[in-house]
């Protein structure tokens, strides 16, 4: 750290980017894979069916039901189908009930007749993993804050390492080993770095209130709960009289909503009190009708009258910039292209960290190369390499496959499809830990490809909705989840085969290898 | 200074560690303090200035965390952040102290 400001920047960026790497290429990955959340929850789910939307119908719908099955509950939520998820699902808890008291049960949204889906986390799964990481609350999402922290770090660090950064963006020197990793580092790290700017602080600026409550307890005298009805206001509960009320068909209220707002979609209801003379009907608008995310909009009705009670808050500036970040992270308004868009960058992401990690293990094994044994801390980080990376591809794809090939009702199906992602992933560790490098690379990246190409095959042969069924009746996130499916098998069979066949390096370029090696050595410290 | 870390002295680890901690730990302090100075000093009603003390909180651990390994010796790095801090939640007790009836 004395070499000057440069290089010690060059230096955080090499450690940091190697400590965290790991959970970050973990982070990235299943994030990516949030972004299309309501697909894969839709494949995990393929028991419910995709129809034509109708939100008012849908609407009529669940309020029968619920008033057939749960009359004398406190409150009902109604969450309605949408463009990319078509579930129906209507839950209700008792009056004074909490969070765990709910009963939850699944519609068909054309009929309103209960449906039998299998139970699958789906893709709420890698969701919940990518801020939570399996840990009890709140040490997850500290944990993968603090990453987000360091990602940001390491951008920050990479640029000022970079200095000619444009210049090196149109550099790339395919084929030559070490040097063709550190081109592909930073033209992808450049070319995505607003989204990784921007995803990077946004996780960050989602958190605050969690991981920087020190301004909360100072300004409101440690009351959190009065810094959050400040900012999102607490929706205020009305007691029920006991009078039973003929209530409104909700279809009204959406009637109304859509008279003021023409065309907002409606992500959910919910119902204080029904059937009481005092019910209430809150009515949120889905989140990703506009970009910033905020909580707390929507709309509030008296459900027997239909009287307009209240709506929307009125958005200040730093709610608009902190609801801001907290939308363009989850990407939510994105329509097709854009979602796409948010996926590539999403993998970008990934690839960044992916080579980083590989460029770091590289550069140091070129130096025992000759005498081919690997020190102790070198072989340590090439087995969490392979584990963190290949290995959880592999897992990925061994949690779909257990969604497919675990039957479909048996119990307690949803936590061993969880069992499985580890179980792999486990297993995965323990294959890199017995094999050489390379060997490990190219198996686990083979079988991967393998596990990935099968899928849709599995998907048509255990459910009948392969891609000759989903793309005939226009079911698009059926179809698109199993063609991605196959798009990944096929690049891992591509990246499987680089590893397995021996390296294309002859003998005469080994002069210009060890020279690119000193080149890097001057470059990344 | 990097992979021959078996060859390097106690004191160089220890410095490296020291930088470490200042930069999150202190890094910590000094981003807390920031945000609670914002909330209480920012001229706008108090839900938004402690949400732009929040979100403008992390700059200041950023800076903080180049610093601790920008800086010349880790005790250079500690006074970079310690002393900031102190000025800030001197200005903080202040504030607090004023606002208190």
């Amino acid at each position: 750290m004395k070499e000057g400001f440069r290089q010690s920047m060059a230096w955080l960026h090499t450690w940091a980017g190697l400590v965290f790497g790991w959970l970050l290429f973990a982070i990235f990955l299943t994030g990516t894979l949030s972004y299309f959340k309501a697909e894969i929850n839709h494949w995990s789910q393929p028991e419910i069916p995709s129809r034509a939307l109708n939100s008012a119908a849908s609407l009529d719908l669940a309020q029968r039901y619920l008033q057939t099955h749960a009359a004398g509950a406190g409150s009902w939520f109604i969450d309605l189908p949408s463009e990319r998820e078509p579930e129906l699902s209507v839950s209700w808890r008792p009056a004074g009930g909490g969070r765990g008291d709910s009963t939850q049960k699944v519609l068909d949204p054309a009929t309103g007749s209960e449906l039998q889906a299998r139970d699958s986390r789906g893709g709420d799964f890698f969701y919940r993993f990518h801020f939570q990481l399996q840990m009890p609350h709140p040490w997850g999402r500290w944990l993968s804050t603090f990453c987000a922290l360091m990602m940001f770090v390491g951008l920050i660090t990479g640029i000022i390492t970079h200095k000619k950064i444009f210049k090196e963006f149109f550099t790339f020197r395919p084929g030559k080993a070490q040097r063709s990793w550190l081109d592909g580092h930073n033209a992808i790290g450049v070319l995505v770095l607003p989204f990784h700017l921007m995803i990077s602080y946004s996780s960050l600026v989602i958190f605050m209130a969690l991981v920087m409550p020190a301004s909360i307890a100072v300004s409101y005298n440690n009351d959190t709960r009065a810094f959050f009805s400040d900012v999102f206001g607490i929706p205020q509960s009305v007691k029920a009289t006991g009078k039973a009320a003929e209530p409104l068909p909700l279809s009204t209220l959406y009637a109304k909503v859509q008279e003021q707002v023409p065309g907002a979609r409606i992500a959910w209801v919910e119902v204080q009190n029904p059937g009481d003379e005092n019910a209430r009907v809150r009515v949120t608008r889905y989140s990703g009708d506009r970009i910033a995310h905020l909580r707390g909009g929507g709309w509030l009705f008296d459900g027997v009258s239909g009287t307009h009670l209240s709506s929307d808050f009125a958005d200040t500036t730093p709610m608009l910039i902190s609801g801001g970040f907290y939308g363009l992270h989850l990407g939510e308004f994105a329509g097709p292209v854009l979602r796409w868009l948010y996926f590539f960058f999403g993998l970008a992401g990934t690839a960044v960290i992916g080579t980083g990690l590989v460029m770091w293990l590289g550069k140091r094994q070129l130096k025992h190369a000759k005498s081919g044994v690997q020190p102790f801390e070198l072989r340590l980080v090439e087995v969490l390499n392979i584990a963190s990376m290949s290995g959880l591809i592999l897992a990925v794809a061994g949690f779909f496959w257990a969604n497919r090939l675990i039957p479909a009702f048996q119990e307690g199906r949803a936590d061993a499809e969880i069992n499985t992602f580890f179980l792999i992933w486990g297993l995965s560790l323990l294959h890199a830990l017995l094999r050489p490098g390379r060997k490990a690379w190219g198996e686990q990246l083979a079988v991967a490809a393998v596990f990935y190409l099968a899928l849709p095959l599995i998907n048509a042969w255990t459910t009948g909705q392969g891609l000759n069924h989903s793309i005939r009746v226009g079911d698009w996130s059926m179809a698109g989840f199993d063609l991605t499916a196959l798009g990944c098998g096929l690049f891992l069979y591509w990246a499987a085969r680089k590893m397995l066949l021996p390296p294309v390096v002859a003998p005469k370029r080994a002069p210009k290898v060890a020279k690119a090696a000193a080149l890097i050595e001057s470059e990344v410290k | 200074m990097k992979s021959k870390a078996a060859g390097l002295p106690l004191g160089y680890r220890l410095a490296v560690t020291s930088r470490c901690l200042a930069a999150l730990v202190g890094g910590y302090l000094l981003a807390a303090m920031a945000s609670v100075c914002m909330g209480l000093l920012l001229p706008m009603p108090k839900a938004e200035a402690v949400i732009t003390g929040m979100m403008l909180s992390f700059l200041f651990y950023l800076v903080a965390i180049l610093w601790s390994f920008a800086c010349r010796t880790a005790a250079q790095a500690w006074l970079g952040i310690l002393l900031p801090s102190a000025v800030l939640a001197l200005i903080n007790g202040l504030a607090y102290w004023m606002n208190t009836p």
